[in-house]
Order: C-alpha cells, then sequence, then structure tokens
C-alpha cells in the first residue's frame, strides 16, 4: 500500500514538465548516440569487408599459448583461447590476492611496532611500493630482475623443491589417483565443522562454555582428508624436474614450470597490493579505542582473548570493505600483463585473438564485459558481507 | 649517553624477539645498501658522451645524459622545445602564484588554469597562428605524461561532479544513466579502455572525422577517471547534512543555484584528499599508453633501452623513471596528508 502510494507520488513528480523535458531529452540523445555509432560502424565495416557477429569464436585460433592450465594446442577454437586466458588471469589474481594479504597483513602490523627499525622499515616499504607506477614495477621485474637470474646450467636448487633459473621456476608435480577422494575428505571436514560451529554456539548461550572450533577445523580439515585418502587407496606420485640436454642445449623437463612472465606478475601484483592493504591494516588496527581494550580487560578477559573477541572483530569490520576494493583493483590490475606478454584475457583475446581476426568491437565487447562480470560478483560478495558485519545501532 | 641506551633498549631491543628482529635488519641492511651506494654513486660514470665511457660496472647515467631530451620531450623537434618548456612553466608559475596570493585573487588564477591556459598550451605545443604545426605523434616523454595528467584533471573533474549529482538526482531517468555509467566504467581496466579508444572507437565515427589517437586515448582515460571521481565527490554529498539543503530551498534556490552555491563548495572541500589521490592514480597509470604505441616516459626508457647500440642499461632507465614517478606522487600524497590533518583540524 505504502509502495504504490509511494510509486504515484513519484510518477505524479516525473510527470511535471520541469522534471519530463530533461529526461526525455536525455533518453533522446541516448538512443541518438547510439544510432548515430551503430550505423557509423556498419558503414565502416562494409568499407573494411568485415562484418558483426560472434561466429569467429568456433574457427580454428591457429596460435600457440606457452602457459595454459587446460589442454590447448593452435588447432583449438577462439572459444577455448578465451577460457585459457580468463584461467590465467583467474589464476595470477587468486595467488597475487593470497600473496598480497598475507604480505599486507605482516606490514601491516609492522607499521604499529613498538620495533624503531622494523617500524621505519615498513614505512619505507608502503612507501615506495605504492608511489610507483604499477607497470614499471612490473617492467623491473621482468626486464631486470627476472633477467638477472643464473642460466639452466647454474640454476639455483633449493632443497631439491624449487628451481631458480633464467626460464622460470620450476617445481615438482604432485600426481594424485583417486583424487576425488580427498576433495571429499574436505567436504566432509567442512560439513562436521558446520554442525560444530551450531553446537558450539548452543553450548555457549546455554552454559558460557567455548569450544574451539576453529582449532578443531584445522585438525579435521589434515585429518580426514588422510583418512578418506587411505581409505580410497590414493598414491601419489611426485614428478620431479630433470635436467636434460637437447640437441646441445640444457633443460628443465618435467614438474610444473612458472614462466618468467607469470612470476613477474604475480611478483608485482602482490607488493604493489599488499602496500595499500597494510595501509588499511594499520588503519583498521588504529580505529579500535583504547577503551575497548580496558574494557576488555575490566571484564576480565586475558590478552588473547582480548585480541580474539574485542579487537579482531572490530578491526576487520574496518578493514575488510577497503581491503576487496583491494583485491577488485588487482584483478583488473592483472591485465597489465598485456604489457609483458604473460597471456592472460587481455593479452591472449584483445591481443592475439584481435589482431588476427580484426573483430574489434566484439572481443573488446567480450573482455569488457567479462571483467565487468568479475568486478559485479567481488562487489556483491562485499556488499553482502558489508550488511553482515556492519554496526547495529539501537 | 644514557639517554641513547634507554632510547636502544626501548626501541629496538625491548624484548628477546623484537632483538632478534633488529639485528637481522642490520645484516640485511649492512650487505645491501653498500653494494647499491657502490653502483649507484661511487662506482657509477656521470662524466662522458658515448656508452664506452662506461667502464667502472657501476651504473652508466651516461646513459640518462644522452637520452635525456629525448625522455622528457619525445621526439618533438629540437628547434620548438621552448614552447613545451614556455607552456609547462607558465603552469608552474600560475601554480606557485596561487599559493603566495591572498584568497581572493585565487579564484582568479585558478580560472585561467582551467579555461585560459589549456588553449594556450595546446596552440603552444600543437602549433597554428605562425607557430609550426607539431604532429601528436611525435609527442612523449615526460611532457607527455603530465600534459595526459593535466588533461585527465581538467576533464574528469566537472564531468565526475555531473556524474555525482546525477546519481542522487531525483529523476530516475538520470539516477539509472548514471550508476550505470559509473560503475561500468569502475568495473573494467583502463587497459580495455585504452585499447577500445585506440582500436574500436575509429568504427564508432564516420571514416572522414579523423580524430586523433592521442586525443582518443586522452578522452577515454578521463572518462575513465571521471566515473572514480563521482564516487568521491559522491561520498562528500551524502556526507553533509540534509539541514544545508532544506536552508538552501527555503532561500528559493533551484536546483542548480543550490548545488553550486551551497552543497558543491561544502562537499567538494571534505573530500580534496580523495580527489587528489584520484589524480595520483590518473598519474602512475599515464604510462599504460605503451599498449597502443604512445611513447610517454617509461615509453621512451622502453624504447632507450632496446636501442641496439645502448642494450643493457634496463636498470638506470627504470631507476630514473621510478625516481620521477616516486617523488611526485609521494610529494602529492604528503600534501593530501596534511590537507586531510588541516580539515579534521577545522571540523572540531
Amino acid at each position: 500500500m505504502f509502495l504504490t502510494s509511494q510509486f504515484k507520488t513519484n510518477l505524479k513528480k516525473n510527470l511535471q514538465p520541469l522534471n519530463l523535458i530533461p529526461q526525455v531529452f536525455l533518453i533522446l540523445l541516448i538512443v541518438y548516440i547510439i544510432y548515430f555509432f551503430s550505423k557509423n560502424t556498419e558503414i565502416n565495416l562494409v568499407s573494411r569487408n568485415l562484418n558483426f557477429g560472434f561466429d569467429f569464436l568456433s574457427n580454428n585460433a591457429g596460435f600457440d599459448i606457452q602457459f595454459s592450465l587446460i589442454n590447448y594446442d593452435g588447432s583449438s577454437s577462439y572459444a577455448k583461447s578465451y577460457l585459457v586466458g580468463l584461467l590465467n588471469t583467474l589464476l595470477v589474481a587468486f595467488f597475487g590476492i593470497i600473496f598480497a594479504t598475507i604480505l599486507g597483513f605482516i606490514v601491516g602490523i609492522s607499521r604499529l611496532s613498538t620495533n624503531w627499525m622494523l617500524n621505519k622499515l615498513s614505512l619505507i616499504y608502503v612507501e615506495l611500493f605504492r608511489n610507483l607506477p604499477l607497470i614499471l614495477q612490473i617492467f623491473f621485474w621482468y626486464f631486470v630482475v627476472i633477467r638477472s637470474l643464473p642460466s639452466t646450467e647454474k640454476s639455483v636448487i633449493i632443497l631439491n623443491f624449487l628451481i631458480i633459473n633464467l626460464q622460470g621456476f620450476y617445481i615438482p608435480k604432485f600426481i594424485f589417483s583417486n583424487f576425488i577422494f580427498i576433495f571429499y575428505g574436505f567436504i566432509v571436514a567442512i560439513a562436521v565443522t558446520f554442525f560444530l560451529k551450531y553446537y558450539a554456539t548452543k553450548v555457549f548461550y546455554e552454559s558460557a562454555k567455548i569450544i574451539p572450533v576453529f582449532k578443531i577445523f584445522l585438525i579435521l580439515v589434515i585429518i580426514f582428508p588422510i583418512i578418506f585418502a587411505l581409505l580410497g587407496d590414493v598414491k601419489i606420485t611426485i614428478e620431479y624436474p630433470k635436467l636434460v640436454k637437447n640437441f646441445g642445449i640444457f633443460n628443465y623437463l618435467g614438474g610444473v614450470k612458472l614462466v618468467p612472465e607469470f612470476l613477474a606478475l604475480l611478483f608485482s601484483l602482490s607488493l604493489y597490493t599488499s602496500a595499500f592493504i597494510a595501509e588499511n591494516v594499520r588503519a583498521g588496527i588504529l580505529a579500535i579505542s583504547k577503551g575497548q581494550k580496558e574494557a576488555s580487560k575490566s571484564l576480565g578477559f586475558n590478552n588473547s582473548q582480548t585480541l580474539k573477541l574485542i579487537v579482531i572483530p572490530q578491526a576487520l569490520r574496518v578493514i575488510i570493505p577497503p581491503t576487496t576494493n583491494q583485491y577488485l583493483n588487482l584483478t583488473k590490475n592483472s591485465s597489465l600483463a598485456a604489457a609483458i606478454g604473460y597471456p592472460d584475457l587481455t593479452g591472449v583475446f584483445a591481443g592475439t585473438a584481435l589482431s588476427q581476426t580484426g573483430k574489434a568491437i566484439e572481443i573488446i565487447f567480450i573482455v569488457m564485459m567479462t571483467y565487468l562480470t568479475i568486478s559485479l560478483i567481488i562487489s556483491i560478495i562485499l556488499n553482502w558481507y558489508n550488511k553482515k558485519i556492519a554496526l547495529v545501532e539501537r | 649517553m644514557e639517554n641513547l641506551k634507554i632510547w636502544l633498549k626501548k626501541n629496538l631491543f625491548s624484548n628477546w624477539y623484537y632483538s632478534l628482529i633488529t639485528i637481522f635488519i642490520l645484516y640485511v641492511l649492512f650487505s645491501t645498501i653498500p653494494t647499491f651506494l657502490d653502483w649507484a654513486f661511487f662506482k657509477a660514470t656521470f662524466l662522458g658522451n658515448a656508452k664506452s665511457d662506461c667502464k667502472s660496472g657501476g651504473a652508466c647515467w651516461v646513459f640518462i645524459k644522452v637520452w635525456f631530451d629525448k625522455l622528457i620531450y619525445g621526439f618533438y623537434p629540437e628547434k620548438d622545445l621552448w614552447r613545451v618548456n614556455l607552456t609547462f612553466l607558465t603552469l608552474i608559475f600560475s601554480i606557485s602564484l596561487a599559493f603566495f596570493v591572498k584568497e581572493k585573487f585565487r579564484i582568479y588564477i585558478l580560472f585561467f588554469i582551467i579555461f585560459i591556459f589549456p588553449f594556450i598550451g595546446f596552440i603552444l605545443i600543437r602549433g597554428g597562428f605562425g607557430l609550426d604545426q607539431v604532429e601528436t605523434r611525435v609527442w612523449g616523454g615526460l611532457a607527455l605524461t603530465f600534459m595526459l595528467t593535466f588533461f585527465g584533471i581538467i576533464f574528469a573533474f566537472p564531468l565526475g561532479v555531473l556524474l555525482a549529482l546525477g546519481r542522487r538526482s531525483e529523476l530516475p531517468v538520470f539516477r539509472y544513466f548514471c550508476i550505470v555509467f559509473i560503475e561500468f566504467w569502475r568495473g573494467i581496466p583502463l587497459i580495455t579502455v585504452i585499447f577500445a579508444a585506440a582500436i574500436m572507437f575509429p568504427l564508432f565515427i564516420p571514416a572522414n572525422a579523423n580524430v586523433d589517437k592521442l586525443l582518443r586515448v586522452a578522452i577515454g582515460i578521463s572518462i575513465f577517471e571521471s566515473a572514480y571521481i563521482a564516487e568521491v565527490v559522491r561520498g562528500g554529498l551524502q556526507s553533509l547534512p540534509k539541514g544545508q539543503y532544506e536552508a538552501a530551498k527555503s532561500l528559493g534556490m533551484g536546483y542548480w543555484k543550490m548545488n553550486f552555491l551551497i552543497i558543491l563548495p561544502q562537499a567538494i572541500k571534505t573530500v580534496i584528499p580523495g580527489i587528489t589521490n584520484t589524480f595520483i592514480a590518473l598519474f602512475k597509470d599515464t604510462p599504460l599508453i605503451i599498449l597502443v604505441g604512445l611513447l610517454e616516459l617509461l615509453g621512451m626508457v622502453n624504447l632507450a633501452k632496446s636501442n641496439s647500440y645502448w642494450l643493457g642499461f634496463a636498470v638506470e632507465g627504470y631507476v630514473f623513471v621510478g625516481i620521477i614517478f616516486w617523488v611526485f606522487s609521494y610529494l602529492l600524497s604528503r600534501y593530501t596528508q596534511s590537507l586531510e590533518k588541516k580539515y579534521s583540524v577545522e571540523k572540531r
């Protein structure tokens, strides 16, 4: 009832000529611009012997991508090259977010340390990395740092686990048979934790006893996959990278190879974003007033309880929204990969595929829509979370 | 002496793990800083004009010296460099003048910078009125970085303010248009905007309308940044109490008068730090135009370092670019912080 009456007043307001005319004018303007652009596009496409359409996606791409998570070769379709690019973008964004968060929290907490040297060093870290253009940092990692690594024959080998040379980083590949059982183990561990959490909340309100759910979860998440692996007869084979001489050239084969482009992008994105996250973390912790800690002490909480139950939950409320924004920026910034040839969505699709097909409108449309979708998904999650943790004021 | 001991005890060695951290940091600093200083200063070559002068094993700053003009001005004709210099000197002079004159006159200087200077600068750099025409494809280097940033500020700021007003408008068509517009530009990476401006946009306009590539990219970047400015300004608008709107309306002010005389002056003042941060971001983003073949400072360094005669001086080039970008962004962000402090004091 209220809604309809409000709708009616709004409608009445909008139908007043002073309000109506500019709105109609804007709609006409937008329609005209769209008409103008599409007409020009039609003429331009005809004069260039091109046609509009997305059917090129099923054609043979005919180019190779040197770093791919799925099986891809020159005979695959453009649609598949899109998928390779998207997965590469998500891969670098995923690991970038993890590293940036860890580094950001370490540096942000160090910024508040009473150790003078640690404090100043983290200040220098933040000011250095956030005031330099990201693309410069990417170039520096790619053209300077990684180019100065030793050659294949003189590789740095750390504990037979990590091999570092000019060609990139090599790590052993873990091959699981019946991998699905380990996955089941994870699922069961998470499900049990959910029930436990429910039970713990009940116990807490009934008898004020605290069950350490998170610690139990950490144990379960290790134990269940192992039990399931034993039950399901999972075998692990470790494939180490091996030095092979081929046509007089040394090369490492086998294992997982991380190409220099990926590493340069990952390092620079993580460091750049971590400087911003560090500032968020610092601001979040500073936002908690001293009174909160004193109040918690006077309620009889000890130091770790104060930190866990009073400081961190409130600080996270301040830290998380801007940090999620940084995650969004990191994902969008991963498109700078195109500058050093890491085959991400922009590099593969808006770079190679576009120059091969000349389908500028279609391809740039697809790429923009993809990033837009990723951004929207992240901001929907952010808004949902924000609402959940927002301060409930009475 | 006693004070020093207390200071050390309190700030560096207050407990065993802080002592360990201090010692570890000292070790790292002592093993890296001398090497770096040796490279950058003590073993570096500053004098000379050719690659052969660099034999000492340290940094070869001769590389920067030889390429200096190119790094600053791009391929702008040498005999016309005074035009670029004059433009930037005028800008620097008018900005610094704004800091010294009384508040009353500041508005005239601002008016000059925003409405008159861009035309003078454009004619000086581009040519016309008796000056030789200089094509935009020879523009480059640090001058181009500054030009793009300046253009972005002049263009993106008013657009951003209008978008912010539109987003809070009571008229649904304007509101939804602004929401979609802002969220679209904020949701895509700048690179796709630059690609679209350089490759896709020419298809949208009549074939005979020849819009310069640099101009297309500059407009693309400006629209992109305007969406971010709009969100910052919206924050300022939201922070104003409702009473300000009601007071303006009760004085009989219309929509535009209310916004431009009462609301915006207050709203923008509170978000100046946020706006400056957006411009720092814009400044740091300008090198992305390398991807469509426009060579500003970083692009010129990339070109210089891959010159077959000057191979192997990437580090010197990047350090030079880094110092320039770092100094400007750092100073701007410090200025922002001081503004933030000033306003938070005023509010109290």
